[in-house]
């Protein structure tokens, strides 16, 4: 994302920070208009960062912690429907609060940025790295039909990029979106290139970008309503319709994805987020070894890159999905290749974070090489 | 060039300051760097350690379970850590608490007794600079130089007064490191 960009200025701009941090300080820069959150390991230097930054002085941006997960997603619905940037994140158990009103927004077809750094589960868990709310993310989580927008960064620089990405995919196609991370990348320290300072929209602007938002009615126009309650299920039906027709020119348009030394390869690794990052190292180690093996990233896990990776099917042996759970978006590999080739799967639970030498050994028993 | 660093020890010794610092020196010379905590609830006491890695290309997994060096500051991190220096790699180690030194011969280990330096210029916070300077002498990895504007950079303004006092600290680590 934006690679050339930063290089152009990094001699003067590049920071080290943690994933966390760099979140906040990209939300700021954004011009958003309100964070409402409530603190949890391993993601409450977001807010933290926020409080210090305190942008209400600057921008304007309100940032406060609410009190509980229930308010503050809330006070995120609240804030969307009237056509403002608004945000809030959380970590695992704290997600799972939010899901009602999730479902709401994305029913009310408003636009904003959620971010989970998950930890692990189920239950109350550990504070410790996972990636078992895949599920709960790309699947549903909240109740009925709808799908969350969801961008997995692996590295500092994509946790700052992905703010704004986030923002735009969420105002583009009004619905909600999802920085799904954990905290292997929430915590670690990186260099990152800020984005640049823009300012808050106006009123003005507001009205005119989002002619949805119920944010006081002119003169001359029909009120704006947003509601997600209609008895009359012929009309829900319609409304239903509505939205699976959006979510397909989402799954048409905006799949996000890289592709690490998968060229002429016997076998690829798929992973996301942290387990990416790990996975890279495998693949170098692979190298030494003399095995053809690539990665492949998902950047977007909904809408997922199935398309592609099916035609990867043609050209490979066999695939294994590395995840820290015990086999979820396997389950989207194995549909993706449909039956070509064998998809295997490799997971830690519970918080534990497997080293690339082990990720290595399990590929290779897996995959009988 | 690359270097995988564990620094190992309990928290409040100041273990992932230490690593910090390394991580913005790396930072200052133009590197690629990460640092990697192993967050957990213990507090000062408890086990802490940070994966820092400095390298001139990109940085893939910044979990690792092998390094280049490792610094280790009691035993419980020596137990842990020693077999997980790469072959012909780097242990230092603080001689205050170990009851039992590192057996390896495949590896170069050091011995710095930062903790008797610390209380000997009567400021224990200067402790992990004391290592932070072994460790630049047996592993040059960064310049002092760019160790002091990293500092500047980590730390607050207010607390920039107390860089010349850091800078002394590391040069003492310098100075006491020994080759076992």
């Amino acid at each position: 994302m934006n690679k050339n960009e930063g290089n152009t200025i990094m001699t003067e701009e590049v920071e080290l920070m943690k994933g966390n941090e760099a979140i906040a300080h990209a939300a700021v820069r954004y011009g958003a208009d309100g964070y409402f959150g409530y603190p949890i390991t391993p993601q409450s230097e977001i807010m933290e960062t926020l409080m210090e930054l305190h942008p209400w002085t600057t921008t304007g941006m309100v940032v406060l912690q609410a009190e509980s997960e229930v308010a503050a997603i809330n006070m995120v619905y609240g804030g969307a429907g009237c056509g403002k940037r608004v945000m809030t994140s959380s970590s695992s158990p704290g997600i799972s609060l939010k899901q009602e009103g999730i479902s709401y927004i994305a029913a009310g077809q408003l636009p904003c940025l959620l971010v989970n750094v998950m930890r692990g589960g189920p239950g109350l868990g550990t504070i410790q790295p996972s990636q078992a709310d895949y599920f709960q993310t790309v699947k549903g989580g909240g109740h009925g039909d709808y799908r969350l927008i969801t961008l997995a960064p692996a590295s500092v620089q994509e946790m700052a990029d992905f703010v704004g990405l986030g923002f735009d995919l969420a105002f583009k196609h009004r619905t909600p979106a999802m920085i799904l991370t954990d905290g292997v990348i929430g915590q670690m320290m990186e260099k990152v290139v800020l984005p640049p300072h823009r300012p808050r929209l106006t009123e003005e602007q507001i009205r005119k970008e989002s002619p949805w938002a119920s944010s006081g009615k002119p003169a001359g126009r029909k009120r704006n309503v947003i509601t997600t309650l209609e008895l009359d299920s012929a009309v829900m039906e319609q409304i239903n319709i509505e939205l699976q027709n959006k979510y397909k020119h989402i799954e048409d348009t905006e799949v996000r994805y890289e592709e690490i030394g998968c060229e002429d390869v016997d076998y690829l690794i798929v992973a996301f987020g942290s387990c990416a990052r790990i996975c890279q190292k495998t693949v170098e180690l692979a190298h030494e070894q003399g095995l053809k093996i690539g990665l492949f990233r998902p950047i977007t896990l909904w809408p997922f890159p199935s398309k592609i990776l099916n035609r990867y099917a043609d050209k490979v042996k066999g695939m294994i999905s590395v995840e820290l759970n015990a086999g979820q978006m396997v389950e989207d590999v194995k549909l993706a290749v449909n039956g070509k080739i064998p998809v295997e799967h490799f997971g830690r639970l519970g918080g534990i974070v497997p080293d690339p030498n082990e990720v290595l050994e399990a590929l290779k028993t897996k995959l009988r090489i | 060039m690359k270097e995988e660093i564990i620094i190992a020890g309990f928290g409040g010794q100041g273990v992932l300051s230490m690593g910090k610092i390394l991580a913005y020196s790396g930072l200052m010379e133009g590197k690629e760097v990460s640092w990697m905590p192993s967050y957990g609830p213990e507090q000062r006491g408890g086990t802490a350690n940070v994966t820092v890695i400095l390298n001139d290309g990109p940085i893939s997994s910044p979990i690792l379970n092998q390094y280049d060096t490792a610094i280790i500051l009691n035993q419980p991190s020596l137990d842990k850590f020693e077999s997980a220096v790469k072959p012909g790699g780097t242990l230092i180690f603080d001689g205050y608490g170990i009851n039992h030194p590192p057996k390896r011969k495949d590896i170069n280990v050091y011995q710095i007794n930062a903790m008797d330096a610390a209380t000997e210029m009567k400021n224990d916070k200067t402790f992990n600079m004391i290592i932070l300077g072994g460790l630049l002498k047996v592993r040059p990895i960064v310049t002092l130089e760019n160790v002091v504007k990293g500092l500047k950079k980590s730390l607050p303004e207010r607390h920039h007064h107390l860089i010349p006092m850091n800078e002394q600290a590391i040069r003492k680590g310098m100075d006491i490191i020994k080759k076992l």
